[in-house]
């Protein structure tokens, strides 16, 4: 095979597909859920400790269910159930991008609610790193549940928690390539395009892609191994 | 000592050789002069075209690769049936790990680079399907500001975007059948593919009566049979496909697989003219 050839054929590749603004849809559902799996994370971590037996129960109901269920299964609910079963609109049905909006919004719910059972599991472990005495000195002063775990438990949790919820923030970032399946123009979606249309590099269409993950994973696996050194609450 | 071992050795190495050659010979003479079968790639996924339920096969492209392969003298239990998916087809003839492929393959450019086609057997056009009471849906032109569903990295959804309707909203699945699962729920306006394909879906019991193909076919895909480069099978499968036609068996075919869905092929291009083999 001709190297030179092959290079050329790659390289045209990129006056045909734009794989940076695939990449770009990555990285915003990564961000969006991220966010949203960490408020609904909080929330579910905060009541698998609360002193409320059917609160407890609850969550402990949603990390194992939500846990045990396969992503894909979740995204594609989350658009063939929610969406277009049952009518679920989370777009202006007017607006000329209406699924384009609805699809990524869907993704963004169904990868929140996903990953948010491992931030809470994630978070869970970072409150058991703080020692009960400092619970129970906060509600001897009166604080109550909610505000000792705001004002005491929870600030140390979090950087407690840093390093776990490093990695669920690093396999939510490889997961987003699920969304593909209802139609959200990320990677994922754009290298099956590639792929059918390019067999010619299919190869060299593989490696860009894994590349492409490596480059944006990589610095946050670093990111977070020091954020996790440099917040670790020395006792 | 040693002489007695070597002999034993030797004796039990001649019952071994006797008993390999002889389970040999057994192989040889039950599959008959033709080889150890043929493997074929077909769709698992496509009703009325390509369907494994279970262990069964079935659709039109299924009972056409029956009748050839048949024709090329291999009993239907000689046959290994192999998944497909579009993706992957180039790849599974140029590794022989298929010797041909009946799964609605459409005869391109730049596959018939790759790999060999014989056929074809069947032409389709892109069409769409929408609900039996749809009326404002005639064709292609009339999908401005509607919401249309296809599959990922389909030639076919791009084509009604730059061709014809470019305010056109797509929802890209991985596969038809969540398509055709939102068409019947009411939330997509239309389903776009090869008119074959939608007739299969509209043809289940689970569909029947709530879809129709528009019927206004405005691309021609001549599906063919993929084969490996220089394969000597390709005169034989034309052979055979010209009997298919000239005996009845073509029609036949055709409507136990897409007769229930009301659908009429484009009747100028079917049967096909079949290619010269290179």
């Amino acid at each position: 095979m001709d190297i030179g050839q092959y290079i050329d054929d790659f390289t045209s590749l990129f006056s045909q597909y734009d794989v940076l603004a695939a990449f770009r849809m990555t990285i915003a559902l990564t961000l969006a859920s991220a966010v949203g799996s960490l408020l609904i994370g909080t929330v579910v971590a905060i009541m698998r400790v609360s002193p409320i037996d059917s609160l407890r129960g609850a969550g402990a109901l949603y990390v194992n269910i939500v846990r045990n269920t396969p992503l894909t299964l979740i995204i594609v609910f989350c658009s063939l159930g929610l969406f277009y079963s049952m009518g679920l609109q989370l777009a202006d049905r007017e607006s000329p991008t209406f699924l384009a909006d609805q699809n990524f919004r869907l993704a963004v719910l169904g990868l929140s609610v996903y990953h948010a059972a491992f931030a809470a599991e994630a978070l869970r472990s970072g409150i058991n790193t703080v020692p009960k005495g400092q619970v129970e000195a906060a509600r001897s002063i009166g604080l109550g549940f909610l505000q000792s775990m705001r004002i005491v438990v929870l600030p140390q949790a979090f950087r407690g928690a840093i390093a776990p919820l490093g990695n669920t923030l690093i396999a939510l970032t490889k997961n987003t390539t699920v969304a593909s399946a209802i139609g959200v123009a990320e990677a994922a979606a754009l290298m099956k395009v590639m792929i059918e249309f390019r067999p010619d590099v299919i190869i060299a269409i593989f490696l860009l892609f894994a590349l492409g993950f490596v480059v944006i994973v990589l610095p946050t696996g670093v990111l977070f191994t020091w954020l996790s050194r440099r917040l670790a609450v020395v006792r | 000592m040693r002489t007695r071992l070597t002999v034993a050795t030797l004796a039990a190495a001649t019952l071994l050789l006797s008993a390999c050659s002889s389970g040999s010979t057994d192989d040889s003479s039950s599959d008959a002069g033709s080889g150890d079968g043929i493997t074929i790639g077909i769709k698992f996924d496509q009703p009325g075209l390509g369907l494994k339920e279970g262990n069964t096969y079935s659709g039109f492209d299924v009972d056409v690769a029956r009748y050839v392969a048949d024709k090329l003298g291999y009993s239907e239990d000689q046959i290994t049936w192999m998944e497909s998916p579009s993706s992957q087809r180039e790849t599974l003839l140029e590794n022989g790990q298929v010797d041909m492929i009946f799964a609605t393959y459409s005869i391109t450019d730049e596959r018939d680079q790759k790999v060999d086609f014989a056929g074809p057997y069947f032409v389709a056009g892109q069409d769409l399907l929408v609900a039996v009471d749809n009326t404002d849906i005639t064709g292609p032109d009339t999908l401005g500001g509607k919401l249309l569903c296809s599959v990922t990295g389909s030639t076919s959804a791009t084509r009604i975007k730059d061709n014809y309707a470019e305010d056109v909203q797509l929802q890209e699945f991985d596969g038809y059948s969540e398509c055709v699962e939102a068409l019947a729920a009411g939330s997509i306006d239309a389903v776009t593919t090869d008119d074959i394909i939608l007739a299969g879906f509209a043809a289940q019991p689970a569909f029947a009566g709530s879809l129709k193909v528009v019927g206004n076919p405005f691309s021609e895909e001549n599906y063919g049979v993929g084969i490996p480069t220089g394969s000597e099978l390709c005169q034989p499968i034309q052979d055979a496909l010209t009997e298919m036609f000239d005996d009845g068996t073509w029609q036949e075919l055709l409507d136990k697989n897409v007769g229930d869905a009301d659908y009429t092929p484009n009747a100028d291009l079917n049967p096909p003219t079949l290619r010269e083999c290179a």
